[in-house]
């Protein structure tokens, strides 16, 4: 069935062809999605150098090919799925605006292509995630999948990346 | 849509800058009284270009002083005036207010109207002084009889939609000159254009204005024929007259070839712009060469046509070179004159006054950030290097033979790559050593000191960065000897000493290390006068002091033993700034000093900034590295030494001295490191003049580290300094030392 629903929307995305490309993952039973232009690679998780003082969804800073780069763990941000690391623990580094950050996810599931009419709005409503962060929920048959504005949340003040709040 | 001026404005800035530079080194060198005519020539030179460019670009203030300079260099050049102290002095002024005005134009200083104004007036004196009248045109001598009138033919640069509003800049500029007429106009399908100019002025002026706008390929300036008779010649071949052969032989303007000819009544006179880098003047030049024969012999009038090349790249030693061996194919009459390889005698005779720009000799200017990623590459690439030996020492060397040896010549290839790219960074120091003839200069004359400077290891290279950060406390080390350190002729005749004194530069590389070191023969430190300072600011002296010990104090804040407040110096900041910003760099000072005899300051820096050498520390699971120019010692505590204040172990006893304890595994909340003092290490840092003692697990070991960013990607954490990635490829944090010092003296943590 999912299959099922998947096909039938590249199909639809093809003919409207303003569709926007996602790539979607899961963080313990939830689904989300994220645009694919903002991801640079995925990779394992390995070789954390711990931060000090810094919040527990930041799990330090890995060398990617020389460059510095810190990992924080949707999971615990966003309070789902298990944070535990296991050899294949996946990293979706993002590169926003020439920073590169990665974020470990549960698992990455496929990319997929969403036309505007298929992202309805969020309503407002409580959660460990500010709901200014999330772009929509898109309906994909059976599936909720929440899309999420990745740049803005990863340059908000929550996520104490960055020195100063960038908005 | 105009053509933007201001996207060349940046061009314009290097160039007059770099014109500045040498018009200043030319004029530090030059004797007054027997003043190299190559010398005068080049200065001359850089002030012509000045003048035009910034004509060009409209920057009034500068061209109004740059022409009366160049109007006075020129009748020195042409041996119509000597050359005074007073010249020398009037244009080193000049310069000065020059740079200001870029400055200003460039939005970094304030203008200095009154300077500017002052130096014109004075240069004119000068003018006045030099009892005939001063032409306006720069260049026309007066027993040439001047031309009514050029032809200009050339092509616009740049976007040719924008061409006729550029046209119409252009034709105002030239106005100034005197009547323009447009005969053609460049259309959509052709870029060239024609215009008619009458004026007095010389043709070289013209070129100046065209140089901005017109293709320097298609760049013709022809005499305007009517008026001109055979034997008549432009304004500047009238100098032929006056000058001697060999003298234009040599010069950068090449004019001496066609000396030999009969008199010329046409003349085509080819100018490039070299008013962007070399490689391109290269392309320029590479096509023009192709370009030969030209066209345009065929189109003129059936006269004595010579095409004179003159500097490309506005004179830069290089691109002249260049010039040459491109003018030769394209001038027959010059092979004619002299030999296939006219090249190699004339850039032979290039003046050795040149050296000052030698050094950029066949180099290409690339932006930092793109040598800065190649560093960073072939990082990545010697850490690749260094798992693949790892892995392969399992390996039975008798079956891998070939992979052994592979990996060998790996490993020596990847160490010479990263020299070489290293080395890209480095500059020599007489970047830096080069500005202080000037500044000696000027402070000697204020001071009425005689001063010599000797400057000794100038190749010695450093990075680049260090070289831009070093200038200012050197400056100041400089200024301080000069003024503290020599006396002044009649103290010096007294002590039997020389009446000029010397200051020494000299850099040289020691262990991984550069130093530098500042020496003067004057006076020496007065040992009993910062004593009884010290003592009357209440500092903790005594007079058994050592010597080094005492030295140290003049770095104190605030410390200052000068009878009276110069200009110069004496404030009593400096020397404590001087030290921190060495510091600063990861470096040390070090005063030896004699009375007498004179005082020398020692400067020792690193290499590079971006390598550190660190002692890579443990405590629980993380390893960090502590920059090596902070730690003192490090030791195995005793439970005797550590001492309780209100209940809690905080202090700890080295050698009588009481330091206070910095728990790292507390400030960074480190779970599993040793809680117990005997178990762990104490390591004595020292940061900013305070002591503190780190409290870790184990020393790891001592490397050498290369720094990288942890805010590029994250942001500033308090207690690093950085980071950098060790040889297994793991992420190891540089200690921000000294605040860990201070956090130490404000807040003291908990102890364990």
């Amino acid at each position: 069935m999912l299959q099922a629903a998947q096909s039938a929307t590249v199909n639809e995305s093809e003919e409207s062809g303003f569709a926007q490309e996602l790539l979607t993952f899961t963080l313990g039973a939830e689904e989300y999605a994220i645009d694919i232009l903002k991801v640079q690679e995925i990779r394992g998780y390995d070789a954390v150098t711990t931060i000090a003082n810094a919040p527990s969804f930041i799990k330090g800073v890995i060398n990617l090919r020389g460059t510095i780069v810190p990992i924080v763990d949707l999971r615990i941000k966003f309070a789902v799925g298990v944070a535990e690391y296991t050899p294949f623990t996946v990293v979706i580094i993002l590169n926003i605006g020439g920073r590169v950050v990665g974020m470990v996810v549960d698992a990455v599931s496929d990319v997929i292509a969403l036309k505007p009419e298929q992202i309805r709005p969020a309503p407002d409503f409580a959660s460990s995630v500010d709901t200014a962060y999330i772009m929509g929920l898109g309906a994909l048959g059976e599936r909720m999948l929440i899309v999420v504005d990745i740049e803005r949340l990863m340059l908000s003040s929550e996520m104490a990346l960055v020195d100063d709040v960038v908005h | 849509m105009a053509i933007d001026m201001s996207q060349f404005y940046q061009v314009f800035f290097e160039e007059a800058a770099e014109h500045l530079a040498s018009m200043e080194a030319l004029l530090l060198a030059i004797d007054p009284g027997a003043p190299d005519p190559e010398e005068v020539n080049a200065l001359f030179r850089a002030a012509h270009s000045i003048k035009g460019s910034s004509g060009t670009f409209g920057f009034q203030d500068m061209m109004e002083v740059t022409h009366i300079l160049e109007t006075m260099l020129d009748r020195v050049r042409k041996g119509e005036a000597p050359l005074t102290d007073d010249m020398v002095d009037a244009s080193l002024v000049s310069g000065d207010v020059l740079k200001n005005l870029l400055a200003a134009h460039r939005g970094e200083e304030e203008a200095d109207r009154e300077a500017a104004e002052a130096i014109c007036h004075r240069l004119e004196a000068l003018c006045r002084a030099l009892d005939a009248p001063v032409p306006v045109p720069v260049t026309a001598p007066p027993a040439a009889t001047p031309v009514t009138g050029f032809d200009l033919f050339f092509s616009l640069v740049g976007d040719h939609a924008a061409e006729a509003e550029c046209l119409a800049h252009l034709i105002a500029e030239l106005g100034s000159f005197g009547a323009v007429e447009t005969i053609e106009a460049p259309g959509p399908g052709s870029p060239n254009c024609q215009l008619r100019i009458f004026t007095e002025v010389d043709a070289e002026v013209l070129r100046g204005v065209l140089d901005f706008v017109a293709d320097g390929a298609t760049l013709r300036v022809e005499s305007f024929t009517g008026a001109a008779g055979d034997n008549e010649a432009y304004g500047f071949f009238g100098d032929l007259d006056e000058q001697p052969t060999t003298e234009w032989r040599t010069s950068d303007d090449a004019y001496g070839f066609f000396e030999p000819l009969p008199a010329v009544s046409s003349a085509v006179v080819e100018e490039a712009y070299g008013f962007f880098d070399e490689a391109e003047v290269a392309n320029l030049l590479t096509r023009q060469q192709a370009a030969e024969p030209y066209g345009f012999f065929t189109e003129l009038p059936p006269l004595d046509d010579v095409p004179v090349e003159t500097a490309y790249g506005l004179f830069e030693p290089v691109p002249v070179a260049a010039s040459v061996q491109a003018a030769a194919p394209m001038a027959p009459k010059v092979a004619e004159e002299a030999p296939a390889p006219v090249p190699s005698p004339v850039v032979a005779k290039k003046p050795s006054a040149r050296a000052v720009g030698a050094g950029d000799s066949g180099s290409i200017r690339v932006s930092v950030e793109k040598v800065d990623q190649m560093i960073n590459l072939v990082g990545e690439l010697v850490i690749t290097q260094a798992m693949l030996t790892q892995a392969a020492s399992n390996v039975d060397p008798v079956i891998f033979e070939r992979l052994i040896n592979g990996l060998a010549q790996l490993e020596r290839n990847t160490r010479d790559l990263q020299e070489s790219v290293m080395s890209i960074r480095m500059m020599p120091i007489s970047v830096v050593f080069s500005r202080f003839p000037r500044v000696v200069r000027d402070l000697s004359q204020k001071l009425g000191k005689q001063v010599e400077l000797k400057t000794i290891g100038e190749t010695t290279e450093m990075d680049k960065s260090l070289v831009e950060r070093i200038t200012d406390p050197l400056t100041h080390l400089v200024r301080n000897s000069l003024d503290h350190g020599l006396e002044t002729p009649e103290k010096r005749r007294a002590a039997g000493k020389p009446e000029t004194g010397t200051i020494t530069l000299s850099a040289y590389h020691q262990s991984g290390n550069i130093v530098i070191e500042v020496g003067d023969d004057g006076a020496g430190l007065n040992r009993a006068r910062i004593l009884a300072k010290a003592k009357e600011r209440g500092m903790a002296v005594s007079d058994a002091m050592a010597d080094q010990d005492v030295w140290q104090l003049i770095m104190e804040p605030g410390f200052s033993t000068a009878e009276q407040v110069t200009e110069v110096s004496g404030r009593g900041v400096g020397m404590d700034v001087v030290k921190k910003n060495i510091s600063a760099m990861g470096g040390r000072i070090e005063l030896d000093s004699m009375t007498g005899v004179g005082t020398r300051i020692t400067v020792r820096l690193p290499l590079t900034l971006a390598i550190l050498d660190g002692m890579s520390v443990g405590v629980g699971l993380e390893t960090y590295i502590i920059p090596l120019g902070y730690v003192m010692e490090s030791m195995q505590p005793e439970r005797g030494m550590m001492k309780s204040v209100s209940g809690v172990e905080r202090l700890i006893q080295v050698r009588g001295e009481y330091l206070p304890v910095i728990c790292l595994h507390d400030v960074f909340r480190i779970q599993g490191a040793i809680t117990d003092w005997s178990k762990g290490i104490m390591v004595v840092l020292e940061a900013d003049g305070q002591s503190a003692a780190l409290f870790i697990d184990q020393l790891i070991g001592q490397h050498q580290v290369v720094i990288k960013s942890l805010e590029a990607n994250y942001r500033r954490v308090p207690g690093i300094a950085g980071a950098t990635i060790m040889g297994d490829g793991r992420v190891a944090l540089i200690l921000d030392v000294p605040l860990l010092v201070s956090m130490a003296r404000r807040v003291l943590p908990a102890a364990a």
